[in-house]
């Protein structure tokens, strides 16, 4: 009981996040790729209940920012311009859950835009383009983990169950994998590729990349448990009732490497959201202008961004929970799935 | 010289007379400690500088050769432009043409033969004196087939070499196979070279190879103000001042001032910024209007200084390779669009030139409509339409050239040729290039709003140089080009339809279309026009077609930024290249060491 609360826990905040990305319309105020030529590298602006005289508001609000004159990204507040914050605002459309189309964001506002997290170099609400860019990365790397723990799954399972050559060689072929230096064989495999390719295209070549290198450890993993299992005295007894392979990998086998691929999941699902941030970063990514946590931290590579404009590193700090909960999930799986450890240490309690 | 000095008080016009009357008798009594009776040196006028120090300036990477014969990078050309001086110098503050190592030139009245008389008692940076048969040695050598000089094309007119005789040491006579419109700018950069060094490699078949930066500095002698001192692999290049240089300031004060200049190298621009921030560097130039801004918003000890438009222009171009059997069928049918003029008309018409201008250079800039670049003050057409820009006119244009609009795969308006097929192409950047990775982006969101579907596709600049001049598989593509001098034949390679930077439609055998061919008949013949006038009549007609055909959609031109230390003196620069060091034997350091050793 005491081993579960915490694996719950970890889901339900997970769960919440990955919500709130799913539903990015609904919860971004903007388009993410509409551009407010007049507005580059806006400040993030501070929500407000009393204004300058004094007076409370119910609704909050911001102050709209004003271009100094004779510059071209220094804003000073005006203080004269309140802009309330509407909820259930009526907006850009959207398509929730790929499908549903809508107009309703969460909040807005009427006229000047309330930009939470600022603007990039283009004046495109970083907000919005954070929560929509996480559904990207995010897909990327939950996609890309079930990639690579089916590809280990099988080479796993096949490599512990026949054992002999079999083993062997695809063992070789683990550790061949294991030795790539992978991020240049991205850059070698992004160079054979056509020129252009669509956003889609891009994501889904990310998500094989990603996927097909990472298989080998999983694989030995699965192995492992694959080795140990088919000794067990229950999988002997259904083999001697003439059970075929197939059916006693499927029932008697394979279930047991179920908490360890779970575990690995949560492991690598971070991991390879890194690996998308990694490769969007360098350019090799979802091209522009569709976000992608790696695309708006690529604005840092250039030094006067990097000195000019604090809030173009919240990207950065946006991934935080999100990594903080997938590893605090695996940490419970590993707790759940060794219940010996933990039994092994009450006695002392006992005592 | 005399009129100057007669406008000043009593004194001065008696000690102006007895100056002159000692430089008429033979200039027995000129400054003895600074040059020698029979010299006849060049005096610039501007501010006086202190002498000594040392001037320190980074560089984006190393040179790759001090050889003028075989430099192609701009770094190299930085270098060797401080090591090397040519006969007639372009001013790069007024763009016009100055006696160099030549005192003087006339032009014959057929225009045809140009006699130059060299300056007195000249000697290279290792002491040996110069005469006529080292300017004889440098332009053989620069017009001989097998040494592949990059200097060799602008000495060849209609494929006829420029011919060199000598009259005397110091006369020397060029014999123009056909008259040459450039003029006298013709010898600009035209680095003259040692023949007592270079003669034996050149027998040998060996001057390719020789003046690496590993160089002994005694084995390696030019004409500019600096000499070889030390090269460290990976890390700086120093040079020294040339003693023998021949210029002076108004006090007769040898020049440079300077000691010795350093480059450092380093990897990129950023490095760069970081460098002259820390105060490692006295001077910066060609910095992007975002780096300028941060230095200008901490200014710790130096001045920024924006030196107006450029040289510069940045452009859109699309594919109108004639490819035939080797095309994709997919190339072929975006070709059908790129071909049509009303859509390149409609493109231009839908870019928003002047988010461009502030979004990229933050307002640093200038908009774009022809090739000329508002830095050059003399050859733009100043009747040139400017259209502000305008969706409606770009609709009508696609409307009247078959395009119609319809509902997009993801339930947007798109746009739809006359096949009914959505257009759709990629936009190649150079990915190092943040700018014009950004204006392609802006481009991107202007197309969007005619139903446009456009990629941006960054790729590294080799492999986008490759495939626009060599495969040409790509649809489009955004590029910027710095003319070298403000002449419009410094562009030619991009007017002639047989240009290799021709680039919508390079190396051309024939001309594809009628109005290139009525260009390159324009710009032949303005090549060899004699008088100003005529010369840019015929190239503002040059610029009118290009512009109503836009095979090049200009889009804009930014400022020349630099920077300098406070503590640098004539620091003033320019916007043609080399931006900062171009008046490198005046620049001076306000707190050099007072007793420095010469």
């Amino acid at each position: 009981m005491r081993t579960h609360h915490p694996f719950a826990k970890w889901l339900i905040i997970l769960g919440a996040l990955h919500a709130i990305v799913v539903c990015a319309g609904f919860f971004a105020p903007y388009d993410p790729i509409e551009q407010d030529r007049k507005n580059p590298y806006l400040p993030p602006m501070q929500l407000h209940l009393m204004d300058a005289q004094g007076h409370l508001h119910l609704r909050p609000f911001a102050y709209a920012l004003k271009l100094r004159e004779g510059t071209f990204d220094q804003y000073e507040q005006d203080t004269s311009q309140l802009v309330p914050m509407r909820f259930f605002n009526s907006g850009a459309g959207y398509r929730l859950l790929g499908f549903l189309p809508s107009r309703i964001h969460l909040f807005g506002s009427v006229g000047t835009r309330i930009c939470l997290l600022g603007t990039d170099g283009y004046g495109r609400d970083q907000f919005s383009r954070l929560l929509y860019g996480g559904q990207i990365s995010l897909l990327a790397g939950i996609l890309g983990a079930a990639c690579t723990l089916s590809i280990g799954l099988c080479v796993g399972a096949a490599a512990g169950y026949f054992g002999g050559w079999k083993d062997d060689a695809l063992m070789r072929v683990a550790e061949l994998f294991l030795a790539l230096p992978w991020l240049y064989l991205l850059f070698a495999l992004r160079a054979f590729l056509p020129l252009s390719v669509s956003p889609l295209k891009a994501f889904f070549l990310i998500v094989a990349v990603i996927g097909a290198v990472g298989w080998a450890r999983p694989a030995r993993l699965v192995r492992g448990i694959v080795l140990s299992a088919k000794e067990r005295d229950f999988v002997r007894a259904a083999r001697g009732f003439g059970a075929s392979d197939s059916y006693l990998l499927r029932r008697h086998i394979l279930p047991e490497t179920s908490s360890v691929l779970l575990t690995q999941a949560a492991i690598l699902i971070p991991q390879y959201v890194l690996a998308e941030m990694t490769l969007s970063f360098l350019g090799l990514g979802v091209p522009e202008p569709a976000p992608s946590w790696g695309n708006l931290l690529s604005n840092l590579q250039q030094y006067s961004v990097l000195v000019s404009y604090w809030w173009m590193y919240l990207p950065a700090l946006a991934m935080v929970p999100f990594f903080l909960g997938y590893l605090g999930l695996a940490s419970s799986l590993q707790e759940r799935r060794e219940p010996y450890k933990i039994e092994r240490r009450s006695p002392e309690s006992l005592a | 010289m005399k009129n100057r000095r007669a406008r000043r008080p009593c004194c001065r016009i008696l000690l102006g007379f007895l100056a002159l009357l000692f430089l008429a008798l033979g200039r027995a009594a000129a400054s003895p400690q600074q040059k020698s009776a029979k010299e006849e040196l060049l005096v610039l006028p501007g501010e006086l500088g202190k002498p000594g120090g040392r001037l320190v300036i980074a560089l984006r990477g190393e040179p790759k050769t001090l050889n003028p014969l075989i430099a192609a990078d701009t770094r190299s050309r930085e270098v060797i432009g401080v090591m090397q001086a040519d006969l007639v110098h372009i001013n790069r503050a007024t763009q016009l043409t100055e006696p160099a190592l030549a005192k003087s030139w006339k032009l014959s009245p057929d225009a045809l033969r140009y006699t130059v008389v060299l300056r007195q008692g000249l000697k290279f940076s290792d002491g040996h004196p110069l005469d006529a048969d080292d300017v004889l040695f440098t332009f053989r050598v620069c017009l001989d087939e097998n040494v592949h000089a990059s200097q060799r094309d602008l000495l060849m007119i209609d494929g006829r070499p420029i011919t060199v005789r000598k009259l005397n040491s110091r006369t020397v006579v060029f014999q123009l196979p056909k008259t040459y419109g450039v003029g006298e700018r013709l010898f600009d950069g035209l680095a003259i070279l040692p023949r007592h060094l270079l003669e034996k490699p050149y027998q040998e078949g060996k001057l390719g190879q020789i003046g690496t930066l590993a160089t002994a500095a005694n084995q390696w002698a030019g004409l500019g103000p600096f000499r070889l001192k030390e090269y460290v692999a990976g890390q700086r290049l120093v040079l020294e001042r040339n003693p023998y240089y021949w210029k002076t300031d108004v006090k007769g004060n040898r020049l440079p001032y300077v000691n010795e200049l350093v480059f450092l190298f380093v990897p990129n621009a950023d490095a760069q910024v970081l460098k002259f921030q820390s105060g490692e560097t006295d001077a910066i130039a060609q910095l992007s209007a975002e780096n300028f801004s941060v230095l200008s918003r901490q200014q710790r000890g130096y001045t920024m200084v924006d030196a107006g438009p450029g040289l510069e222009y940045n452009f859109l171009f699309f594919n109108l390779n004639d490819l035939g059997e080797k095309a994709s069928p997919d190339l072929t049918r975006k070709q059908k669009w790129f071909r049509e003029v009303k859509f390149r008309q409609a493109v231009s018409a839908a870019v928003d030139r002047e988010a461009i201008v502030r979004l990229v250079y933050q307002g640093r800039g200038t908009l774009l409509w022809g090739l000329v670049a508002p830095g050059n003050r003399r050859w733009g057409n100043e009747k040139l339409a400017h259209p502000p820009r305008s969706l409606e006119r770009a609709r009508t244009l696609l409307k009247e050239a078959g395009f119609s609009w319809g509902n997009g795969s993801n339930g947007e308006s798109a746009l739809l040729d006359s096949d009914g097929k959505p257009v759709e192409f990629s936009i190649l950047t150079s990915s190092s290039n943040v700018d014009r990775t950004k204006m392609a982006t802006l481009i991107q969101e202007d197309l969007k709003q005619l139903g446009m579907r456009v990629q941006v596709v960054p790729l590294e600049f080799r492999s986008l140089l490759d495939r626009v001049t060599q495969t040409k598989e790509y649809d489009a593509c955004v590029m910027g080009i710095a003319s070298y001098d403000a002449d419009p034949n410094s562009d030619i390679n991009v007017w002639l339809s047989s240009g290799g930077t021709h680039l919508w439609n390079p190396s051309q055998a024939h001309p594809a279309t009628a109005w290139e061919a009525e260009i390159d008949r324009l710009i032949g013949e303005q090549m060899t026009a004699r008088t100003f006038a005529r010369r840019k009549k015929l190239y503002d007609r040059a610029q009118e077609i290009l512009a109503e055909n836009q095979p090049m959609i200009f889009l804009a031109s930014p400022d020349i930024l630099a920077g300098a230390k406070n503590s640098l003196g004539n620091f003033r620069p320019a916007v043609l290249e080399p931006y900062v060091l171009w008046n490198v034997e005046q620049l001076y350091l306000k707190n050099a060491p007072e007793n420095s050793s010469r």
